[in-house]
C-alpha cells in the first residue's frame, strides 16, 4: 500500500514532501526514543511518532524510511518541514492520537516489525 | 522515491521534441478511406496527420475510419473525413504541456510542429512513457558509471594498505545539526558501493556516537569513518568529560541525559547497545574519565563475521 491510501484512508495532513507519497510502505513503526526506531525501523518503514523537532527528518533519511506520522496534533517544526522536503521525507500529521494510529494502519494491512 | 520525483521533474526537462516519433506516416487530404485502411494497417499505426503540400491541415485517425466503415463511406477522401485545424503540440515545449493536453483533449495522438508550423513529428502517449523510461534509464547508467566500486579505488590505489578516511566534526549541543555526520558517512558508503545493510550498520553506529557527542561532551569531538577493503572502522574521539565507568554505561536504559534532552526522544540509554549490536568488533575507552574514545569495526565480507547480527 502507498503513502497516498494511507494518507486517504486515515485523514492524514501532508506537511512535507508532498510528491514523495506513490511509495510502497513496508511496514511501520512507532517510537518516540529515537535510538529505538534506529534500531528497529526498517527501509520503508511509516514512522508514527509524537516527536516534531528537526531531528527526526535525520533518523528517517538515515533509515531510507517510506515516511513521518506526527501524532497529537504536534505541529513539526519548521525547519523539520524544510529538512523533510529538502530530504524528501513526508511528513504527515493528524490529531489522533499514536495507538489510534497504529491501529488504523494495522487494520488497513500494515505490519509492524516482529522484534 | 527518488525515481517519483524525478520523474516528475523530468516532466518538466525534457522537451516534446526528444521523445515524439520523427519517422511520421502521413497522409494527403485525397487519399481514399479505403486507402488510409491499409495504411493504417500496413504500419500499425492508429491515425496520422494529414498534409497538404508542407502544411497540415488535418488528422484522420481509426475512429474516423470506423464511422466511415459503418456509414459505408470507404470511397470517401480523407479530406472529408478528417479532424480540420487539429491542436498541435511544438517540439520545444516540456513534456509535461503534452501530458496536459493529452488529460485535456483526450486524443489519442498530437502532430508536433516546430517554431514555424511544420509538422516534425507526432506524439501518442506511448511515445512519452517511453521516452522518459529511456532518460531515466540513461541517467541510472551514468550514476552507475560514476559510483566507484570500492574494489577499483583499492585496485588502482597500490599500497600495503589503502584506505580512505572520512572525518567529520560533531559540535555539542548542536542538536539542529544532529545527523549530519553520520548521514555524510552513509552517503559516501553508498557511494563506494558498501551493501546496503552493512551500509545501515555503520549509520546506526556513527548516528548513536554523533548523539553522544552532541549530548554529552563539553565541547565536541570527531567522528571518523576509515575505509579499508575488507573492513570499515568508525571512531568517535571528544574531549571530555570521560565516562567513570564504562560497564554501567553499556547497561541498557542507563542514562546522564538531561531531562529536557530526554524530551526530545534522545538519551533513552539504548544508545551504546545499538552501537554493539551493529558492531563486528566494538572497543570503548576512557582514560582516567578525561575523555571518551569508542572504536567500532564492521567487516565487508561476511566470512569474516563472528555471527551474523539481528536487524
Amino acid at each position: 500500500m502507498d503513502l497516498k491510501t494511507i494518507v486517504r484512508e486515515l485523514a492524514l495532513e501532508v506537511r512535507a514532501a508532498a510528491g514523495n507519497l506513490e511509495r510502497p510502505v513496508t511496514g511501520g513503526y512507532a517510537s518516540d526514543l529515537l535510538s529505538c526506531v534506529m534500531a528497529k525501523a526498517q527501509a520503508g518503514n511509516l514512522w508514527v511518532t509524537l516527536q516534531g523537532h528537526p531531528n527526526i527528518v535525520a533518523v528517517a533519511s538515515l533509515l531510507n524510511l517510506a515516511g513521518l506520522v506526527v501524532t497529537e496534533g504536534v505541529t513539526p517544526d519548521p525547519a523539520t518541514l524544510s529538512r523533510a522536503e529538502e530530504e524528501g521525507i513526508p511528513i504527515l500529521t493528524t490529531p489522533l492520537t499514536t495507538y489510534t494510529v497504529v491501529g488504523r494502519l494495522f487494520a488497513l494491512g500494515i505490519p509492524g516489525v516482529e522484534r | 522515491m527518488a525515481e517519483v520525483t524525478r520523474l516528475h521533474e523530468l516532466t518538466y526537462e525534457v522537451k516534446i521534441g526528444d521523445v515524439m516519433t520523427r519517422q511520421v506516416i502521413t497522409v494527403e487530404p485525397r487519399t481514399t478511406m479505403a486507402e488510409l485502411r491499409a495504411i493504417l494497417r500496413d504500419h500499425r499505426i492508429s491515425g496520422a496527420p494529414v498534409l497538404e503540400g508542407d502544411a497540415l491541415v488535418g488528422i484522420v485517425s481509426v475512429e474516423d475510419l470506423i464511422k466511415a466503415l459503418v456509414a459505408g463511406e470507404m470511397g470517401a477522401s480523407v479530406g472529408e473525413k478528417m479532424t480540420r485545424n487539429p491542436v498541435t503540440v511544438r517540439a520545444d515545449e516540456s513534456v509535461v504541456m503534452a501530458i496536459k493536453y493529452f488529460n485535456r483533449h483526450g486524443y489519442g495522438r498530437f502532430p508536433v510542429v516546430d517554431a514555424r508550423g511544420k509538422l516534425v513529428g507526432i506524439l501518442t502517449r506511448g511515445d512519452i512513457i517511453r521516452g522518459l523510461l529511456r532518460q531515466l534509464e540513461e541517467e541510472y547508467h551514468r550514476e552507475e558509471a560514476l559510483r566507484y566500486r570500492v574494489s577499483h579505488i583499492f585496485e588502482e590505489l597500490i599500497s600495503d594498505l589503502t584506505s580512505i578516511t572520512l572525518r567529520c566534526r560533531v559540535e555539542a549541543q548542536d542538536f539542529e545539526s544532529a545527523g549530519d555526520a553520520s548521514s555524510k558517512i552513509k552517503r559516501a558508503l553508498s557511494r563506494l558501493a558498501v551493501p546496503p545493510q552493512i551500509a545501515r550498520r555503520a549509520a546506526i553506529v556513527t548516528y548513536e556516537l554523533e548523539m553522544n557527542i552532541i549530548i554529552h561532551t563539553t565541547s565536541g569531538g570527531e567522528i571518523l569513518a576509515e575505509i579499508q577493503p575488507d573492513r570499515i572502522i568508525i571512531r568517535a574521539v571528544d574531549t571530555g568529560p570521560g565516562i567513570p565507568d564504562i560497564e554501567q554505561a553499556m547497561q541498557p536504559g542507563f542514562s546522564t541525559a538531561p531531562d529536557w534532552v530526554r524530551e526530545m526522544g534522545f538519551g533513552a540509554g539504548v544508545g551504546l547497545n545499538n552501537v554493539k549490536r551493529c558492531a563486528d568488533e566494538m572497543l570503548i575507552e576512557s582514560p582516567n574519565a578525561q575523555y571518551t574514545s569508542v572504536k567500532v569495526v564492521i567487516y565487508l565480507d561476511h566470512e569474516r563475521r563472528p555471527a551474523e547480527k539481528a536487524a
